[in-house]
């Protein structure tokens, strides 16, 4: 089960990275010792308790937040000029001031493509998620589920190194969310990106990674690897499954104790 | 199948229900209104409508929005719009009519009170007028523009538009708006950004913006070399305008939501790109509720002003008619400043909906 290509040149690479805060109260550590290793075309999930820094974790990676401690390293590919990473945000992000097409081309204009090209390729992926017809509209006259799909295919859209998404699709409903998830993994089939992918749902990552990385409650460690040797291309059949269900269940297992944990450290 | 003639029951007894309250309404409107017309009568006929007055117009207030929300409960929904606009402009019509019916009968005093035939005659006589000796008219005799041209040229229209004192007023708040709203929202958007300029000039900011910009009137003369010229006037109205705006900007920077600006970091804004891209149009909202308070301010400081000192202006021509005991004129200063305040309002939602169109 050793990823021989992931040891021998990981696309992303933290080492014991850690996250303190200082507070009034001392200092809080958010991320303990974090080590991860992301293959190049592997999709990672991260689970964990609320509030253990996963996220935190992910934004350090996309260089939104500072490192106390640890390093990490995203390696650049054989393209010169494509972004390192681009996020995908849970609170969807898209700016409410663009329309729908100017939002998915926002990262080209910002690294100046022309607006021809760039409303092509913008064109191109709104097709793939049937949002053409509302190319021209602004955020508030859409509906929650195609926000977020803007949201991914402005990701997309940029052509990063590797994507990093911030439970994408927690602030969704469960029945598009599962329309997403489909969504999601066709396109993934067809990319093959580096994906890092923060979730809380454990069939979310089961069905969407190749492997899932389990973190504990605060301050946030690793607690587990486990890889989903589920094969590809899946789908939401998978879930059907019963190896999804020994995957689901033996996760589970570790994960209530440290939910369980976390509860407690907030009472 | 077996749900229809239920549903059609159901729809049966929903039409019943709904025309008896129509017909409850009915009778309600009739009770009321008939009960508010009799009430006055009788305060009238027994000689105490005067000293009861003021509970006479609040009951007839009262009684009429019960009166008027029975009607809206009967339109339908085709005439609602038409209902709205009616009610939106037919009671201030009403109080007018009632204002020029009191006035009639002498039961208010004109001479302090003059009712609206008058007001508007004083209106008319002050648009037609030129006054010879401090050379002015009111809206500068638009009707004289083409001879003027034919005569005189460009030369000709100019010397007539500036003997406007609409003109006057506009022309300052609209030179002393421009000129305090854009170093205001740059200003703004810097403190937003910057945590170090914000808190050095944070508490100057809010102990100027609280000082009455009248007060500063004196002072701020004595900077110009011609202190009764129109720098001065500017100058005040572009200081109250300069600090509304930076205030409101800085809040709109400040409330722009963080993830907007994480981002735009990720997607490889720099910093003129943020800008542009994400800082001012997440603080547009704002900016523009700011620059509609500001507007309102920049009037009643330039009114306040041309009350003071100026030779001309709606301000100057008001406080002038007052200062002569011509309240019918004083009276139509005030209109016309409503009048410019609503304009100017309409010309700021224009402006906005072309550099908003995001906004629904």
């Amino acid at each position: 089960m050793t990823r021989a290509n992931a040891v021998a040149m990981p696309k992303i690479l933290a080492r014991n990275v850690s996250k303190i805060y200082p507070t009034i109260d001392g200092e809080t550590v958010a991320v303990k010792d974090f080590s991860l290793e992301v293959a190049d075309g592997e999709f990672v999930c991260i689970v964990g308790p609320s509030g253990c820094g996963k996220s935190t974790f992910l934004r350090m990676v996309a260089g939104l937040d500072d490192i106390s401690a640890g390093s990490i390293r995203v390696s650049p590919g054989d393209e010169p000029g494509k972004p390192s990473n681009s996020v995908v945000f849970q609170e969807y992000a898209i700016f409410p001031w663009k329309t729908v097409i100017d939002n998915v081309a926002f990262g080209l204009e910002m690294r100046g493509v022309s607006r021809t090209k760039r409303l092509e390729v913008a064109r191109y992926w709104l097709d793939r998620v049937g949002l053409a017809k509302f190319a021209g509209y602004y955020p508030h006259q859409i509906s929650g589920g195609m926000k977020q799909r803007v949201s991914i295919i402005r990701a997309l859209a940029n052509d990063p190194e590797v994507l990093l998404m911030d439970e994408p699709l927690g602030a969704l409903d469960a029945q598009t969310r599962v329309v997403l998830q489909e969504e999601l993994l066709r396109i993934w089939e067809e990319t093959r990106k580096t994906v890092v992918y923060i979730t809380h749902s454990l069939d979310e990552a089961v069905l969407l990674g190749d492997r899932v990385i389990l973190m504990s409650a605060q301050p946030g460690q690793h607690l587990a690897t486990f890889n989903i040797d589920l094969p590809r291309p899946r789908s939401i059949e998978t879930i059907n499954g019963p190896r999804f269900a020994e995957y689901r269940a033996m996760i589970w297992e570790k994960l209530s104790h440290e939910v369980r944990r976390a509860m407690e450290q907030q009472q | 199948m077996s749900e229809l003639p239920h549903s059609a029951a159901q729809d049966a007894g929903l039409t019943v229900n709904s025309a008896a309250v129509r017909d409850a309404d009915r009778r309600a409107i009739l009770l009321l209104f008939g009960g508010i017309v009799v009430f006055n009568l009788a305060l009238f006929a027994v000689g105490l409508w005067r000293p009861l007055a003021w509970l006479a117009i609040v009951a007839s207030f009262v009684t009429l929005v019960l009166v008027c929300e029975r009607i809206g409960r009967m339109v339908s929904p085709r005439a609602r719009s038409a209902y709205e606009r009616s009610l939106a402009f037919g009671f201030p019509l009403a109080v007018l009519a009632l204002w020029q019916i009191a006035g009639d009968t002498g039961m208010i005093n004109t001479t302090w009170f003059p009712q609206p035939s008058k007001i508007a005659a004083g209106l008319w006589d002050m648009i037609v007028r030129y006054d010879r000796l401090s050379g002015t008219s009111l809206l500068g005799r638009p009707w004289l523009i083409p001879e003027a041209f034919s005569q005189n040229g460009l030369a000709g229209v100019w010397a007539l538009l500036s003997e406007s004192h609409v003109l006057a007023t506009v022309s300052r708040v609209l030179i002393g708006f421009i000129l305090g709203a854009v170093p205001g929202i740059l200003l703004g958007v810097v403190m937003g950004v910057n945590q170090t300029v914000r808190l050095m000039l944070d508490t100057t900011i809010s102990a100027v913006y609280v000082l009455p910009k009248i007060a500063i009137f004196p002072i701020v003369m004595l900077i110009f070399a011609d202190p009764f010229g129109e720098g001065p006037k500017i100058l005040v109205v572009a200081l109250a305008v300069f600090i509304l705006m930076t205030i409101n900007t800085m809040a709109g920077v400040r409330g722009i939501d963080k993830v907007y600006l994480m981002a735009g970091r990720n997607y490889g804004a720099n910093g003129w790109q943020m800008m542009r891209h994400v800082i001012v149009p997440g603080a547009m909202p704002v900016i523009f509720a700011g620059l509609r308070i500001a507007l309102g301010t920049a009037m009643i400081v330039i009114i306040s002003v041309e009350f003071l000192r100026a030779k001309q202006g709606v301000g100057f021509i008001t406080f002038y008619y007052w200062e002569v005991l011509n309240p019918e004129k004083m009276y139509a200063g005030l209109v016309v400043v409503m009048l410019l305040g609503i304009m100017l309002t309409y010309l700021l939602q224009w402006l906005q909906r072309r550099m908003m169109p995001w906004h629904r």
